[in-house]
């Protein structure tokens, strides 16, 4: 009956926290592991795990969850106020407003998916080559950074935005455009730590070029505190795509773009509070979601902060 | 193959920018080393380390050096493009570094740092890199190469960690190793174990070494010629094995300042400086003949 008497460990978990691991795929494993009991134990760390995880969910079976399509019309049944049918209720031209927002989460996961993926090489190859030559270089590309740094990111957005011409595609552009400096500075950081090192040192040594150094010597050691930061960034990501279809400037009608909704829903906020409130709720969902990860993940992945 | 010093050096300074006009490292070195083992010893600040680095072109921005000759056999160091001093870097001088700690990237297994090296000068594929670094591994006695291979390198011991280094220098077949304290991190057992290692690789490789060393009896004993340094002056250059007879004072001094395990000493005497050493006429040309 007692453990002791088994003679190898037998569930998962044992498997997982083993003090020797066998190989070192079960070494990496348990690392794994030991990372997600420690994420686990922040109950808010775990709301935040589940709220993506149900906007994944949400994204992925989105024609089977919400019934119906976010584009049809019905203008008998406008502004009617959640019910059985409509959980939601529906909006001024009678769609029901929860398939809009399930098929949102589509959106607003393209979206951060697209900036994700434009601004970790960008900040990342500006920052590690700023650090790394240094000099005139590193100046010429830090005070290219400051410009960025020195306007609002939501002003900056929308006039990135504005010249380009409204869209989703254009949107992702101009919140990247506004989003990569911090990455830069970060990496920028990192590097000049690293690049004193002795291992660069004996690289150089052995004859590399700095472009082989900075590849696959300084990126590897920049690249974790850059996607913790990306994902305490990614709240501010939702809230400017937002913002900006809010402002008419991201996704265009008829999309079931939750900032959108929020904008076209507002001349009724008096009487029919739901048509913009609840994509409103949405997005304070989501994004409350991603911080709580960030935040989470920072702690597990930043020693000095046990 | 032509039997001419491998390295010459003349005339050698280095100095540093400072606040108040440039510092002073090295002051005119000359030496010349052979297919055999050079030991560079002097206090802390004497310059040694300055030496490896110019050697290989790798003093920061700020340092002005100039030199009558700096040459690997044919190949002038001093002349050579930055593209042509990587090539140089590695495949035919390269250069261990004191900590093995500090000096390998600690989120890149051993393995593949040892095959980078090889490929970075080869141009090999990565499966026969992978073959040469295991072959490499086992020639720096490692016992279980294929385990060894794919370990980080926090997961190897300090004398583990500085065998892969010289792998990793050794795997491009330079003609010169430039040792910069190479074991001065690791119990004295694991030193000598060391040192024979190292003796026994480039012996067989022919190639030559210059073993920087604050340590004169590790120098004296292992080296075929001990070179002094003093200030960024060198001092006196002469056999490893007339060490004892050493004429400057300086050297006599560091001799002296020995503890020995036969005699008991109640103070060891101190080392006396002299600066105008540094003025006196270049000492190293004699019993530089090979």
């Amino acid at each position: 009956m007692s453990v002791e008497t088994s003679p190898k460990p037998v569930t998962w978990h044992d498997w997982l926290l083993a003090e020797a691991p066998q190989s070192r795929s079960q070494a990496r494993l348990t690392r794994w592991y030991a990372n997600w009991l420690a994420l686990k134990r922040n109950p808010l760390a775990v709301s935040g795990v589940i709220i993506i995880l149900a906007l994944i969910l949400m994204a992925v079976f989105a024609s089977w969850i919400a019934g119906q399509s976010p584009y049809a019309q019905l203008l008998t049944a406008r502004l009617e106020p959640p019910s059985m049918e409509h959980w939601f209720g529906t909006d001024e031209l009678g769609r029901d407003i929860f398939a809009r927002i399930i098929y949102g989460s589509r959106i607003t996961l393209l979206i951060i998916f697209l900036v994700s993926i434009v601004v970790l090489p960008v900040g990342i190859l500006i920052g590690t080559l700023a650090g790394y030559f240094g000099g005139v270089f590193d100046m010429f590309l830090m005070r290219i950074t400051d410009i960025f740094l020195a306007f609002p990111r939501l002003v900056m957005a929308l006039a990135f935005a504005a010249a380009l011409g409204p869209g989703i595609e254009n949107a992702v552009l101009a919140i990247s455009i506004t989003a990569w400096p911090p990455y830069a500075r970060l990496a920028r950081a990192e590097t000049m730590t690293i690049r004193r090192s002795d291992f660069i040192l004996a690289t150089r040594m052995q004859g590399a070029s700095a472009l082989r150094i900075i590849w696959s010597h300084i990126v590897p050691l920049c690249l974790p505190s850059v996607i913790v930061r990306l994902t305490l960034d990614m709240a501010g990501i939702i809230l400017i795509a937002a913002g900006l279809g809010f402002l008419g400037l991201g996704a265009q009608p008829p999309a079931p773009e939750w900032g959108l909704m929020v904008s076209s829903g507002r001349s009724y906020l008096l009487d029919q509070w739901w048509v913009a409130t609840i994509p409103g709720i949405a997005i304070f969902v989501v994004s409350f979601g991603f911080n709580l990860l960030g935040d989470g993940l920072r702690d597990v992945f930043d020693p000095k902060g046990l | 193959m032509s039997e001419g010093p491998l390295l010459t050096v003349e005339d050698l300074r280095v100095a540093y920018r400072g606040r108040s006009g440039p510092v002073p490292a090295l002051r005119g070195v000359s030496f010349i080393v052979g297919r055999e083992r050079v030991g560079i010893v002097g206090e802390s600040g004497s310059g040694k380390s300055t030496i490896g680095l110019t050697i290989l072109r790798l003093l920061p921005q700020s340092a002005l050096v100039s030199a009558k000759r700096l040459c690997l056999l044919d190949t002038d160091l001093m002349a050579a493009s930055e593209r042509a001093m990587r090539s140089i870097r590695g495949r035919r001088i390269s250069m261990v570094l004191q900590d093995p700690k500090y000096s390998l990237n600690p989120v890149i297994t051993v393995g593949r740092q040892i095959a980078e090296s090889y490929k970075v000068h080869s141009g090999a594929s990565t499966r026969e890199a992978r073959r040469r670094a295991l072959e490499m591994l086992e020639a720096v006695r490692i016992r279980d190469p294929e385990r060894v291979f794919d370990l980080y390198p926090h997961e190897v011991s300090g004398g583990m960690g500085q065998r892969v280094m010289i792998a990793m220098m050794l795997i491009p077949e330079p003609e010169l190793l430039i040792a910069d304290e190479p074991t001065s991190a690791l119990d004295v057992t694991v030193q000598a174990q060391l040192l024979v290692l190292i003796d026994e690789l480039i012996r067989r490789r022919r190639m030559g070494l210059i073993l920087i060393s604050h340590n004169i009896n590790l120098v004296a004993s292992f080296c075929d010629r001990v070179v002094v340094l003093y200030a960024g002056r060198i001092m006196e250059s002469l056999k490893a094995s007339e060490l004892a007879l050493a004429r400057h004072p300086y050297t006599q001094g560091l001799l002296a300042c020995r503890p020995l395990i036969d005699r008991a000493q109640p103070e060891l005497p101190q080392l006396t400086r002299d600066p105008s050493w540094l003025d006196a006429p270049d000492e190293s040309r004699r019993g530089t003949g090979a």
